[in-house]
């Protein structure tokens, strides 16, 4: 029979709350497309891959519309950004964990959530008037992939860190010291028992702060020059897919605004192909591991 | 003799310290002097150029609100059922999560055009705080379902074992000793997704919007301090004065607010693990 | 019913106690402070839900009252703001909000009826003859350096030379030895397009280095660039140059770069700041616009650095 008791109630208003966060992504992936819609139809698709330029401003037919320097630029940049920030937060969380006074640690902590609520326009504009300036003096004109890559990985950071801290916590203290009842080093305690058990916090950490870094708009506008170009070098400015989004839209009409809106399509598509490729990755490398 | 690994660790750490100082340095030597009582209660006058921020303040604060009201039931509800009753293999709870990690990296200035579409335009609320709390719960869901759901799995399973063992209904079970258990992750999916909240820019300047007069209701359209920022820095000439307190009232804040969340959290975590 | 009165009606009933023994109820054994809130925040929603006047009221009142939603341009913004404080102050019963968003969502805005009133930091384009704009202000552009740059002026063609790759160095205008960085504005804004016609240049010749948004973001990167040269709005930049920001105005085609050469018309790149209506403005939003327009907001127009328009 039947029966409405608490377990059944609870089971199914957890369903509705994880039903609710699916259907507002498919309601964004919805607007997208509806909003991008009239763009495709008029410029088609192909030409998003095969015009000679990013000139939008003029009509469909005059304008051309090539977004792969920026979908290139958007890779790099979050790539950089992301083999930066992963080390140093991990390393971070070990440190506070495993390394620092409890009192240092707690300290230490506070810092990184402290950077996690810094406005992106003020990474930006410390990038703008500090970093740029730095990096022109090693090779002009300063605004460049290298810039963008140093902010991302800053403003990731703290994700990473502070996922990889939970997850840290979270690893049984009887692990840790079993680990060292075999006289394993500090070093090795973490590496090779600590690190592999809280992995999968480790892997959410790193998903979330390349989301964080491909979305990221204002900063990234500020300091990375915004030139649509495939870069040759660390120091030839980009533009990412976002910023070119936050750059154009104020003053974009019809077919322009749309093709934006393609912009934000073809990003979502990256992050939705990369995030497929992680998962094979994480599988395959789970049925190797040993846990 | 100094030990490879220490060097490492301790190397990471300094960099980061260094980093934040640099950073936090920077906006305390040039936002500090500008700092008052006035300048935290007054209106801003001559676009924010002069006077204060007591408005923006009272609207960044209710956006938040909204938000958290919004995006903590749903986003712990969300998690609870990911990790406890859907095992990660299902389709919808691969669905779900999937969808999550996309929703992650979509850019904020899509959420808030999206936002503007739904909240303002189609649900009729407008430019308002109601709009803005809104489109940031929309947001900061997949970091806070993210790290709660984390903080449940590194549960123990022999933690549910002993609890259905016992006899304990399910309910029982999560309240009293998952919950507990997975509080630190929760609290920081709380401190990621309030530091997202509130330097947010992008999504706010669609939906909650720039009108800086003291909000009346949740239907009034309120300023964020962050939006407030980006206008100082980037559009009023002479603004960075402002501009830079504004910011070291927003880090000072948040710094509040996290140690709320983990004071409330600790003490949380405390009783309920006494009753377990 | 006006925001004063709607603030009354949320304050009275709260002071009256309509709201606190039912919050009281609610939370029974230990109040707790987060549910308070948010059920405080519910009771304010309703209260506001109830109060709210009806939209369409603001054209039909003979005397200024209601509320006018103005949406546009970032640059414009700040201006219409501080007007609409101003207004707001005269008239009691008036209440103007104002949003940015670019100028591309006040022609948007204005077209389809969701804002009053526009802004857009140009003049209309001959495809937007439906809707009626009325300058409020305008506002020079200016080619800037930085300070220290030994360069002091650049002909139209050598400016054109410049942006369109075919003088890379300083050294071939009698500058420093280095090679030059250029500043350019994004797709579609409306400096960029004014500077293009004036140079007569075609957007996909320019070869820039950086590519920008705001004037605050070009003020910061040639500040923060010896070799940089790019284009921003005069008055920023002249309000800049004064605060010790190290950027310098060049003259343009001979005449000086200054709020007062666009002023009295002699300086040859300026644009003007438009508000826009769908029809023949009538109402409150004449009453502000003409507000905006007349010279009791002279001062707020020179103190966001922009030129007022002649009487």
């Amino acid at each position: 029979m039947f029966r409405w008791n608490p377990d059944r109630l609870l089971a199914l208003g957890l369903r509705l709350c994880a039903a609710g966060a699916g259907v507002i992504v498919l309601l964004i992936a919805g607007f997208l497309v509806s909003e991008s819609w009239p763009a495709l139809r008029a410029i088609g698709v192909t030409r998003f891959a095969s015009d000679a330029s990013w000139h939008p401003a003029a009509d469909a037919t005059r304008g051309t519309f090539n977004l792969l320097p920026m979908v290139w630029g958007t890779l790099l940049a979050t790539t950089g950004a992301v083999l930066l920030a992963t080390p140093l937060g991990v390393l971070s969380a070990v440190f506070s964990h495993h390394y620092a006074a409890p009192r240092i640690a707690h300290v230490y902590r506070r810092i990184i959530e402290l950077l996690a609520g810094i406005p992106s326009v003020v990474y930006g504009f410390w990038g703008l008037v500090v970093l740029v300036p730095l990096i022109r003096t090693l090779q002009p004109p300063g605004p460049s992939l290298l810039a963008g890559v140093l902010i991302l990985a800053l403003m990731i950071l703290p994700t990473i860190a502070l996922m990889a801290d939970a997850a840290i916590g979270g690893v049984p203290a009887a692990q840790r010291r079993a680990a060292a009842a075999l006289g394993l080093s500090r070093w090795r305690t973490v590496t090779s028992v600590v690190l592999p058990a809280a992995r999968s916090g480790l892997a959410t950490g790193v998903v979330l702060g390349t989301g964080r870094a491909i979305g990221e708009t204002m900063a990234v506008l500020m300091v990375c020059g915004n030139v649509v170009q495939t870069p040759s070098s660390v120091f030839d400015p980009i533009r990412t897919l976002a910023a070119n989004i936050a750059l154009e839209m104020a003053y974009a009409l019809d077919d322009h605004r749309s093709a934006l809106f393609v912009s934000g399509l073809v990003l979502l598509a990256m992050i939705a192909l990369l995030i497929g490729l992680a998962e094979r990755l994480r599988r395959q490398a789970g049925a190797h591991a040993p846990v | 003799m100094p030990r490879s690994d220490a060097l490492l660790v301790y190397g990471a750490a300094l960099t980061v310290t260094a980093m934040f100082c640099w950073l936090l340095g920077d906006l305390l030597w040039n936002g500090l002097a500008q700092i008052d009582w006035a300048f935290l209660t007054r209106a801003p006058r001559d676009a924010g150029r002069a006077g204060g921020i007591g408005p923006i303040l009272v609207s960044t604060g209710l956006i938040l609100a909204v938000c958290l009201a919004v995006s903590v039931p749903l986003g712990v509800g969300a998690a609870i059922f990911l990790s406890e009753y859907t095992a990660a293999d299902t389709a919808f709870g691969r669905a779900v999560g999937r969808s999550l990690d996309v929703l992650a990296g979509v850019p904020s200035i899509m959420f808030g055009l999206f936002g503007n579409a739904l909240f303002c335009i189609w649900l009729g609320l407008g430019f308002s705080i109601l709009s803005g709390g809104l489109t940031l719960a929309c947001m900061v869901l997949p970091i806070l379902i993210r790290a709660t759901e984390e903080g449940l799995r590194a549960v123990p399973k022999e933690v549910r074992h002993g609890a259905a063992a016992l006899g304990l209904s399910r309910t029982r079970t999560l309240w009293s000793l998952l919950l507990p258990a997975a509080a630190p992750g929760l609290v920081v999916g709380l401190v990621l997704g309030i530091g997202r909240a509130l330097a947010e820019t992008a999504a706010l300047i669609f939906t909650s919007g720039y009108v800086d007069r003291m909000p009346g209701s949740l239907l009034d359209s309120g300023r964020a301090l962050s939006l407030h920022i980006f206008d100082l820095s980037m559009n009023i000439s002479g603004g960075n004065a402002n501009a830079y307190a504004s910011a070291v009232v927003l880090v000072v804040l948040l710094l509040a607010i996290n140690l709320c969340a983990s004071w409330i959290a600790d003490r949380w975590l405390h009783r309920r693990s006494l009753v377990a | 019913m006006t925001v004063n009165a709607r603030m009354r009606v949320h304050s009275a009933a709260l002071n009256a106690g309509v709201v606190k023994p039912w919050l009281r109820w609610s939370s029974v054994p230990s109040p707790r402070p987060c549910a308070r809130t948010m059920l405080l925040c519910a009771a304010a929603l309703v209260l506001s839900a109830c109060g709210r006047p009806p939209q369409q009221n603001s054209a039909e009142h003979a005397g200024p009252q209601g509320k006018l939603a103005i949406t546009g341009s970032s640059t414009v913004a700040p201006l219409v703001a501080e007007i609409g404080k101003r207004f707001e102050s005269q008239h009691p019963g008036v209440r103007i909000d104002v949003q940015t968003g670019g100028s591309s969502r006040g022609v948007a805005d204005a077209r389809s009826g969701l804002a009053d009133i526009g802004m857009v930091s140009r003049a209309l384009r001959p495809d937007e003859a439906d809707l009626h704009g009325v300058a409020i202000a305008r506002d020079g552009i200016a080619v800037i350096l930085h300070a220290t740059n030994p360069v002091t002026a650049l002909s139209d063609a050598q400016v054109a030379a410049i942006y369109t790759g075919r003088i890379t160095h300083w050294r071939e205008l009698g500058g420093s030895d280095a090679p030059i960085t250029v500043v350019n504005k994004a797709e579609g804004r409306s400096t960029l397009e004014l500077f293009l016609h004036y140079f007569k240049l075609a957007s996909p010749a320019v070869k820039a280095h950086v590519v920008i948004g705001d004037n605050e973001q070009g003020i910061k990167t040639v500040a923060g660039n010896p070799d940089a040269i790019g284009y921003v709005s005069v008055g920023a930049a002249e309000y800049s140059a004064t605060q010790r920001v190290p950027i310098k105005l060049l003259p343009m085609n001979g005449v000086e770069a200054s709020i007062a050469a666009v002023k009295d018309g002699s300086f040859p790149l300026s644009r003007p700041l438009t508000l826009i209506t769908r029809t023949e403005p009538a109402g409150l939003a004449k009453a502000f616009i003409d507000y905006a327009r007349s010279p009791a907001v002279h001062d707020l127009v020179g103190r966001l650095y922009f030129v007022p328009l002649e009487p």
